[in-house]
């Protein structure tokens, strides 16, 4: 055929290329995971209580022997605190990223979509007009409101796609359509709330990692270990989705059944993560748009990488939120929108306003 | 080796039916088979109810075998199709995009297997020096280059293609055209594409199918199809099939019917 137009590559040196294109991607996992783990110490070493580092780690490694109200902080407190904040952010990077490729959307994710604004609602029910589930203890009623009302609108959305047989921009209309009618349910609450109902309910829409318990970081990093590997089971055909539903199709991919997969596992975890610590809006949304840039599009290192972002965002944000203000944990919903637009936006202008 | 034949086969969008019962005599392997016709008169329709990607009544079958809707792996492993639109320009190399061709579902050859088959195809179409970059940084034309590869990388025995020159400059029509026949020969593949240059069917496929309305008006070779009559009929223009100074058949357009 024609000439090339630059100089010829030989087959070898693509597959050099290639090869040498996947190390680069699995060293930039690697380094995401030490990230992540140096901001967790840093979490875990830091707190309102100015306990030093040294006391902190003989509490970590010698509970018996180190001062019971130290070790309470370390292990009640500072332990679940920066752990959930960790698997928040995987499951919520996560279930953005297989959001935003099922329904071929950048702006797709659990919080723009009304699954965050119906577990609000969920918790809103129970902390206003105490609707709860009988045999529910009080201490998980609001979390079990929350994930029945995510689970809820996830259940919806699948509704739409699976029953209705709607198309991806008509799922994500109906999920902004949604996310408005949740929110103006949870505005009627909170207009007829008391005074106390309605501090309550907006603490809880802020979204704090102060909610965190050891049971509930043990369900979140199980729920992320059983779905990740399913998710990457299907990392091939979710690529192929990426080119179009017609092409990943004649590729052989049932794509109804990888979208019913996808969004099984993306209600999980949303709902879990959002029931367990609020409204967290700005994870699900940018960490597949920096993992993209990372690591490209193939979902065998895109859905790991979005996870983990995810996970260094929640992390970074966590620390953040017990430092900007000298003895005061500010609600992490907040730090991660003031952390995560400009590093979104940057993103965003770097790419010439391409998302 | 593969044939291809149609039985009856109706299919509706909602209340319209867009083809009303059609049949196709086997399309023999080795044959490239040109779909032509007019605009909304069924071409992508029956290519995508070929390929299993919408529903239909009535029987498509591959040596006498038939699949059901929703049987995507099964068929995709006979059956490679390639859609009207570009490959989007996704953050994705141009190598590993035609390599989850062969992934997505396994077409049965270990990894380094899979290696080899993407850069034979990027070497055929002339495409390899393009391997290493993103599908954003490719032009609409190299794209559809991508997209033939993906089809082809599949190996199969039935090639679908949707318009796969409507990006492509002169040359490359030339050319992927030529490379078509020759690998359909090689392989002994049923091909089948839908085209729009009629020129371009006379002068590089060995059969035509010619659609109205989502019937099939005429079926033979392509100097037998395409002639004044069907112009006239199909397309509605006045025309001319006239041999040019090399011996090879060309469409002179004279003017609308009734013009």
């Amino acid at each position: 055929m024609s000439a090339p137009e630059v100089a010829v590559l030989q087959p070898a040196d693509t597959v050099a290329g290639y090869h040498r294109l996947l190390g680069r991607r699995l060293a930039i996992i690697a380094v995401l995971l030490v990230v992540i783990v140096a901001s967790l110490l840093l979490d875990f070493t830091l707190g309102p209580s100015g306990m030093p580092v040294a006391e902190v780690l003989q509490a970590l490694f010698d509970r018996a022997g180190a001062d019971p109200g130290s070790a309470v902080i370390v292990w009640d407190i500072r332990l679940p605190y920066a752990l959930i904040a960790v698997a928040v952010g995987l499951a919520l990077g996560l279930a953005g990223a297989e959001m935003q490729t099922i329904l071929n959307n950048p702006l797709a994710s659990p919080f723009t979509l009304g699954v965050s604004q119906a577990a609000a609602f969920g918790a809103a029910l129970a902390l206003v007009l105490d609707l709860t589930i009988p045999g529910v203890p009080q201490e998980w009623s609001v979390a079990v409101n929350a994930f029945i009302f995510a689970m809820l609108s996830a259940w919806l959305l699948d509704f739409v796609t699976r029953v209705v047989g709607m198309s991806t921009s008509g799922v994500v209309l109906f999920g902004i359509a949604l996310f408005f009618s949740f929110d103006a349910l949870l505005a009627l609450l909170k207009y007829v709330a008391t005074a106390e109902a309605l501090q309550g309910v907006i603490m809880w829409t802020m979204g704090s990692l102060s909610r965190a318990t050891w049971p509930k970081v043990i369900a979140l990093f199980a729920a992320c270990a059983l779905l990740l590997p399913w998710s990457m089971r299907n990392a091939w055909r979710l690529t192929a989705l990426r080119l179009g539903e017609d092409r990943a199709a004649s590729f052989g991919v049932d794509v109804r059944r990888l979208r019913l997969g996808s969004l099984t596992r993306i209600s999980l975890l949303t709902a879990l993560a959002v029931s367990f610590v609020g409204t967290i809006g700005f994870i699900g949304l940018i960490a597949p748009h920096m993992a993209r840039r990372l690591v490209g599009e193939d979902h065998r290192f895109y859905l790991p990488a979005s996870a983990l972002v995810g996970a260094v965002v929640m992390s970074v944000a966590s620390v953040a939120s017990k430092n900007i203000v000298p003895g005061v944990i500010v609600p992490v919903g907040i730090v991660t929108a003031l952390v995560g637009i400009p590093l979104f936006m940057a993103i965003v202008f770097r790419h010439g306003g391409r998302a | 080796m593969t044939t291809l034949s149609i039985e009856n086969i109706r299919i509706r969008y909602g209340r319209r039916e867009v083809i009303p019962g059609l049949d196709v005599a086997a399309l023999q392997p080795g044959e490239v088979t040109a779909l032509l016709g007019p605009n909304g008169c069924g071409k992508t329709t029956l290519l995508k109810a070929i390929a299993g990607l919408i529903r239909c009544d009535g029987r498509v079958m591959f040596d006498g075998q038939t699949f059901g809707y929703g049987d995507f792996a099964a068929r995709a492993r006979h059956i490679a199709y390639l859609p009207q639109t570009l490959p989007p320009t996704v953050h994705l190399r141009v190598f590993e995009s035609i390599l989850v061709a062969r992934q997505a579902t396994a077409v049965g050859l270990a990894r380094g297997g899979d290696h080899a088959e993407v850069l034979q195809v990027l070497d055929r179409l002339d495409i390899g020096h393009l391997a290493m970059h993103y599908l954003s940084e490719l032009s609409g034309g190299q794209r559809q280059l991508v997209g033939i590869a993906q089809a082809l990388v599949r190996a199969p025995a039935v090639l679908l293609l949707d318009e796969p020159l409507s990006a492509l400059d002169l040359n490359h029509q030339f050319q992927v055209m030529d490379l078509l026949r020759q690998e359909t020969r090689a392989r002994g593949m049923v091909t089948v594409i839908v085209l729009h240059d009629l020129n371009v069917a006379l002068r590089h496929t060995d059969r035509a199918l010619l659609l109205k309305a989502g019937q099939l008006v005429a079926e033979g070779p392509p100097a037998a199809v395409i002639n004044d009559a069907t112009l006239a009929e199909v397309y509605g223009v006045r025309g001319r099939v006239e041999p040019c100074s090399q011996g090879f058949s060309q469409i002179m357009v004279d003017g609308l019917v009734g013009a």
